[in-house]
């Protein structure tokens, strides 16, 4: 019986934009039968929380400080670990389709590989190995790729410019004049990335990354084995799904997010009572990376422009379900689909109107790091009882599961287990916390953290940088308090709990190999 | 405003390795861009991405072994100096800068990128020291 392997990535998706998950505007059915037929994971936790990091932690296995992408703009060394290469090196069928990233978007120099391909016009490059063999880019021998827009060199980029350039300009500018993330308002309220977008439905690059996969799969022999990784781009920013899809969801018939604190003066408090570059950024005095736009001011978001926001992400979730079903379909209709383990996830969340934010950045609270995560076991491989598991995990477990699903040892140099099973398989696999760093350098503006989520608590350490010495830092029993609004970290009463996340996290997280590799871009 | 730095330590002379960059007219042999033209005190250098900067020469100083240029007439780039100096460490040894200032900001990553990808080109030249 071949094996098969669907990876589902979506980008920047909260948890609680699934019905799975508890969400109730989005209407996902797709994604919510795979999480009643698999094991549905309540929290999942990136090793970083922005999508290059994110992104190379779920190929190589490994933890930022081991794989090196300490922040986006620094790419992914070629010959880096990735489960792609092992499973192409073993015979299966490899492609990615839709958004990579693990190497910078600006490159004006064409120092990329991925940048190259759709020029190229090859479906991927094959470099030599030190023993004479040639190799596809780190193990994916078709890559179609796409990012939010209508820009650059990347395959759908290029399909619209030949197909329909009268489209290039429909989708939101994601970058201003000045190169940086585009602080533009529009739609009804005037809120950043947001825009009323005429392009059809057809060309908008979720239906686009459906398509390429079809086909992709459609070409498929009944006998291969293969793993395919369909990455959309969506719902990251910019937030203009077409037009035609906005009679789905009214923002003026949103409820505000639970994370939205709607008096001012309380949201300041609490915003003040965790370290100091949450403050600094909600009032526009310390923007430290290119994660948001330098020129927005968060302070100055609105509650409609929330419900805007979050109206625009409902629909872009939409259509991404429905994307899910057309491949899933297609699964069906070959007769695969109960040979194909399906994986879905994400690589970060989105504040979404969190604490008055939107975007993402150095925030290491469940706005960003609770991630959708689900593993729809192909039933004719293994009978797995649907279930969830409620022990945290980290996407760092990916490599290793795709391997497991494989039938391959755990590659050497992966640092985490493969997924659990279940709660109790977690426990007996050694899945004991989950660690997640933050490292950004903006022309001397420099932010890192490191966290450890482990049971119910979350402890973030702020090391030196611009704005802390070293000893703030961010403590939340997840079960007291899920909105994370009570920093626990300085409260004499918890001192002995934080000290021994602390000396937990300290012991297993990786040194980071030096010198620190350069950023190449902004993103 | 962007400003990036870049170095690199070559196992050769300081006036072999300026001998080879100082050149304005071959940045094309070290940097990564396609083509290169000198007229006078201006050059046009071409990227492999099809854009063509136009650059003011500003400094060759072969005492001091320093090149110094500046992107003009490009509507995006508001300033810009770029300066790339190779000091020597020892008489079989030197250093290569390559400083960037920038407007806007992010343009110095991009470029800083180029410089990192050109002093590769310089190390598998004439070695790492």
């Amino acid at each position: 019986m071949p094996r098969r392997i669907l990876f589902i990535t979506t980008d920047q998706q909260r948890y609680d934009a699934l019905g799975c998950n508890g969400g109730r505007v989005a209407r996902t059915p797709a994604v919510d039968e795979l999480a009643r037929e698999g094991i549905r994971y309540t929290r999942a936790i990136p090793s970083n929380v922005v999508c290059m990091p994110s992104r190379s932690t779920m190929l190589t296995g490994q933890h930022v400080a081991t794989h090196g992408v300490w922040m986006n703009g620094v790419a992914l060394p070629v010959d880096a670990p990735s489960i792609a290469m092992d499973l192409w090196r073993n015979g299966y069928r490899t492609a990615l389709i839709g958004k990579a990233h693990f190497e910078p978007f600006l490159d004006p120099f064409a120092l990329f590989t991925e940048n190259s391909l759709a020029t190229l016009g090859e479906e991927t490059v094959y470099r030599e190995t030190a023993d004479g063999r040639l190799e596809p880019h780190r193990g994916f021998e078709h890559l179609e790729l796409a990012t939010h827009n209508g820009m650059g060199p990347l395959h759908y980029a290029k399909w619209l410019r030949e197909n329909h350039p009268e489209a290039i300009g429909m989708l939101y500018p994601i970058l201003n004049a000045q190169l940086q993330v585009n602080e533009a308002g529009g739609g009804d309220t005037g809120a950043p990335q947001v825009k009323h977008n005429p392009m059809p439905r057809e060309w908008y690059h979720t239906d686009w990354v459906a398509d390429r996969a079809v086909s992709w799969i459609d070409k498929q022999n009944n006998d291969d084995d293969w793993f395919c990784w369909v990455s959309f781009p969506d719902p990251h920013h910019a937030w203009d799904p077409p037009m035609s899809e906005l009679h789905r969801v009214n923002w003026r018939d949103l409820d505000l997010p639970e994370g939205w604190v709607d008096d001012p003066v309380e949201r300041e408090r609490i915003l003040a009572s965790k370290p100091a570059h949450w403050l600094g950024w909600y009032h526009g005095t310390f923007v430290s990376n290119y994660e948001a736009p330098a020129k927005w001011i968060p302070s100055t978001l609105t509650a409609d422009q929330v419900r805007e926001v979050n109206a625009m992400v409902h629909i872009q979730n939409e259509l991404v379900d429905e994307a899910v079903a057309r491949i899933i379909a297609t699964l069906r209709a070959k007769g695969w689909y109960d040979d194909v383990d399906v994986v879905f996830t994400t690589d970060h969340g989105e504040f979404q109107g969190d604490f008055g934010l939107l975007f993402k950045g150095p925030y290491h609270v469940d706005s960003l790091m609770r991630l959708p995560l689900i593993w729809r076991p192909a039933p004719s491989r293994t009978k797995v009882a649907p279930t969830t598991v409620d022990t945290p995990v980290g996407l760092v477990s990916l490599a290793a599961t795709f391997a497991e699903i494989a039938g391959l040892r755990r590659p050497s140099y992966t640092e985490a287990e493969r997924l659990p099973l279940s709660d109790s398989e977690a426990n007996a696999l050694g899945h004991q916390r989950v660690l997640t760093e933050w490292d950004s350098v903006l022309f001397g503006k420099i932010v890192s953290l490191r966290t450890i989520t482990r049971g119910s608590w979350v402890c973030t350490a702020t090391l030196p940088g611009t704005v802390h010495d070293g000893t703030d830092g961010e403590l939340y029993n997840l079960a007291d308090d899920p909105l994370q609004h009570v920093n626990l970290w300085h409260d004499p009463s918890h001192r002995a709990v934080r000290d021994d996340l602390l000396d937990d996290m300290w012991r297993n997280l990786p040194t980071a190999s030096a010198p620190r590799r350069a950023c190449d871009a902004p993103v | 405003m962007g400003s990036v730095r870049r170095h690199a330590i070559l196992a050769a002379s300081a006036s072999e390795v300026w001998a080879f960059i100082g050149r304005p007219e071959a940045l094309h042999e070290w940097f990564p861009t396609t083509a290169t033209r000198v007229e006078g005190d201006k050059r046009w250098v071409t990227l492999p991405s099809g854009i063509v900067f136009e650059e003011q020469i500003v400094l060759v100083d072969n005492d001091l072994r320093r090149f110094q240029y500046s992107i003009i007439g490009n509507p995006l780039i508001t300033q810009h100096l770029g300066t790339i100096d190779v000091i020597p460490i020892t008489d079989r040894s030197c250093i290569v800068v390559y400083s960037t200032n920038i407007d806007p900001e992010v343009l110095g990553l991009a470029i800083g990128a180029a410089a990192g990808d050109g002093l590769r080109t310089l190390q598998e030249k004439f070695g790492k020291a």
